[in-house]
């Protein structure tokens, strides 16, 4: 990067941009409007692992509960804004309210657990998740809130008078599905949590979770406070996956608890993980890797199968989820520090090497 | 009373089970200090195992007593958890050992994934019950009922928490673990092969999760790919309930988080008056992880070790 002039960086830009933005429609019309929503999901993917990104792999506070805050975002966006409780309310209200409403929420989980590390705070957090799943589950009687297993449905998609992205839109002759609106919004909210993520982590209150993600103690000493930015952590993670999870509400339409299990959780801490832990571009890349390999293979694994051996000797899901389960393994194996990790990761894995056989690591 | 007294008594066969999972997680944190996120699919591993191997007894015509069945089913389904056990430390941990903490934990949660789908293509999808070859008559303690299964499953996990206590106290290889949990950089130079003690930590955990997952196996009936999750979860909140890394603590913990479990499920009803029902039962085990972390987090035997990151 260094090496490169500020008239290539730019040329770059411009071309990223005018290339995200052709994508759905290249995607389109090549491969069907089936594949721009798999991108729909990458997008909302993305934001997941960067909210997750700046929990684990800013503050190093592993988190294995992150879905929960996706589930406070998705039931405040379905519950105010579909018939269930026949409250219409606009986007500009649920958003923000799911958003803060997960704030709270990893505000809730933050406060009780600042003590706490490592394996205990993974532990934890799953936990947290687990009840709030269960809660999910169960909160349908005697009081129907959350309409239990079933989930709530017919979801107003995002609108804004008559104006919906749950329709086609036509603009110049060119005709928008809501797959292809939907991508848009998506993507600007992702560049939105991107340069959040960058503005944060190349500030005060980044540096100070490096400080204490290397060492708490060191960084008490230091003067940061550790209470403050831990909690600060948690909100903002919570905060990014809040408003993913009221986009998935008004994307799908629908939503039931089983969207919201430890599988979850546990792919997007995947991505941050295979990604590269706190390095922004590595997320992107894991949270795109993850959630298009699985894809392709759905696709591909049926019909190669029937053309290898004339019959279907695996189930596909059951195939995908197999190889799904191997490539954390091997990648992992592979690359322990992530598909690409950040330099300051890399620098303290040589350390880390060179020290290996000690317990800490 | 009658129902105190009656989830006390289920309370305490849960909870034996749990406290003999509990004693997998707590032998390997307490060795290696890292969560063996894999071992409640080791515990459902044994179970499946151990329901094949009597069907297919029983399919053969084979017409021992269930109990002889049953030990028969663990002569194959213990060697093959063990031998499972040292499998996965030798995949997921060991090329591992001193890299980032989150490493082994994602390579231990794709073997998971990896087991619950090798399960699901030998075994299925769905539950499979336990073939009905075991004495389900029921004994009658002040009112609360028991099966002599159940006393069975207690009487057992007992006996092999005993045993295991015996082994790593007075053994050599228990004094060999003892030291490497202390300090493996120490154990070494003092003669103790670090990486046999740890892959013998990993077989003999596996091996009383084969044993554990039977038993759930014959409590519940049945068995299930997905029966390991949930279960593990639990036994490792126990664990951290006593005191992680500490045997004798997992099996208190187990056993106290046994018994607050159903009767937390058989009074939550009325102590809510009735706006939550026993469907909260799943919650307790986590409410109580929660509660011991923040107000004890060394748990209720351990020293404290909640700053070990």
């Amino acid at each position: 990067m260094k090496n490169t002039s500020r008239k290539q960086q730019i040329s770059w830009f411009v071309l990223c941009a005018v290339l995200l933005a052709v994508l759905p429609i290249l995607v389109g019309n090549f491969l069907g409007n089936s594949w721009v929503r798999i991108i729909d999901f990458t997008l909302l993917y993305i934001m997941l692992a960067l909210g997750l990104n700046i929990v684990v792999g800013f503050a190093g506070l592993l988190d294995m509960g992150f879905i929960a805050f996706y589930a406070v975002g998705a039931y405040t966006y379905a519950l105010l804004s579909s018939p269930h409780f026949g409250l219409h309310l606009p986007f500009y209200v649920t958003i923000p309210l799911g958003a803060l409403f997960a704030a709270c929420f990893g505000l809730m989980l933050g406060t009780p657990v600042l003590r706490l590390k490592g394996d205990y705070l993974a532990i934890v957090t799953l936990g947290f998740g687990e009840i709030i799943r269960i809660f999910m589950n169960n909160l349908n009687a005697p009081i129907n809130i959350t309409n239990g297993p079933q989930g709530v449905n017919l979801v107003d998609p995002i609108h804004l008078g008559s104006a919906s992205l749950g329709d086609t839109w036509h603009l110049g002759g060119l005709a928008f599905p809501s797959v292809y609106l939907h991508y848009y919004l998506f993507l600007a909210l992702t560049v939105l949590v991107v340069i959040m993520g960058w503005r944060l982590q190349h500030s005060r209150i980044g540096r100070a979770w490096v400080a204490l993600r290397e060492d708490d103690i060191a960084a008490a000493a230091m003067g940061i406070n550790i209470r403050n930015i831990k909690l600060l952590a948690f909100a903002l993670g919570a905060l990014s996956g809040g408003v993913a999870g009221g986009m998935f509400a008004s994307f799908q339409g629908f939503i039931s608890p089983e969207s919201f299990g430890l599988m979850e959780s546990i792919m997007i801490l995947a991505m941050v993980v295979l990604g590269g832990m706190g390095h922004i571009p590595g997320v992107i890349m894991g949270a795109i890797v993850l959630s298009i390999v699985p894809e392709v293979l759905r696709d591909v694994i049926g019909p190669l199968q029937m053309n290898m051996f004339g019959r279907m000797l695996i189930d596909p899901e059951n195939a995908r989820q197999l190889l799904f389960g191997l490539a954390l393994v091997v990648m992992m194996l592979v690359r322990p520090a992530g598909m690409w990790p950040s330099r300051r990761v890399v620098a303290e894995f040589s350390d880390s090497k060179a020290a290996a056989g000690s317990k800490e690591g | 009373v009658d129902i105190f007294l009656q989830q006390i008594l289920n309370g305490l066969v849960l909870g034996s089970i749990y406290a003999l999972i509990a004693l997998g997680y707590t032998m390997v944190y307490g060795i290696m200090g890292l969560i063996n996120f894999a071992h409640g699919e080791v515990v459902m591993i044994g179970a499946m195992v151990t329901v094949t191997v009597i069907k297919l007894l029983v399919a053969a015509g084979v017409t021992w007593p269930g109990p002889v069945l049953v030990t028969v089913g663990l002569l194959v389904s213990v060697p093959a958890c063990m031998l499972l056990g040292y499998v996965i430390e030798r995949v997921a941990y060991r090329p591992l050992r001193g890299a980032q903490r989150l490493a082994p934990l994602i390579t231990a949660i794709g073997l998971s994934i990896v087991l619950q789908q090798v399960a699901i293509l030998i075994w299925g999808r769905n539950y499979i019950p336990f073939p009905p070859i075991l004495n389900h008559d029921v004994v009658t303690i002040f009112g609360a009922s028991i099966t002599k299964l159940q006393i069975t499953i207690i009487a057992m996990c007992l006996l092999i928490m005993v045993g295991l206590l015996i082994m790593v106290e007075k053994t050599k290889l228990g004094r060999a673990m003892r030291a490497t949990s202390q300090n493996p950089a120490v154990a070494g130079l003092m003669g103790v092969n670090v990486n046999s003690i740890i892959s013998a930590t990993f077989v003999i955990g596996s091996g009383l999760g084969a044993v554990a997952g039977v038993m759930v196996a014959t409590n519940y009936d049945q068995a299930h790919y997905y029966m390991g999750y949930m279960i593990g979860m639990k036994a490792f909140t126990a664990a951290v309930l006593g005191g992680i890394g500490n045997l004798g603590g997992a099996v208190a913990g187990g056993l106290v988080l046994g018994v607050i479990e159903s009767l937390g499920a058989g009074y939550i009803g009325s102590l809510t008056g009735g706006f939550l029902g026993s469907n909260y039962q799943d919650i307790f085990a986590f409410m109580v992880l929660i509660l011991v972390l923040i107000f004890r987090p060394s748990g209720l035997l351990g020293e404290k070790v909640a700053d070990r990151a």
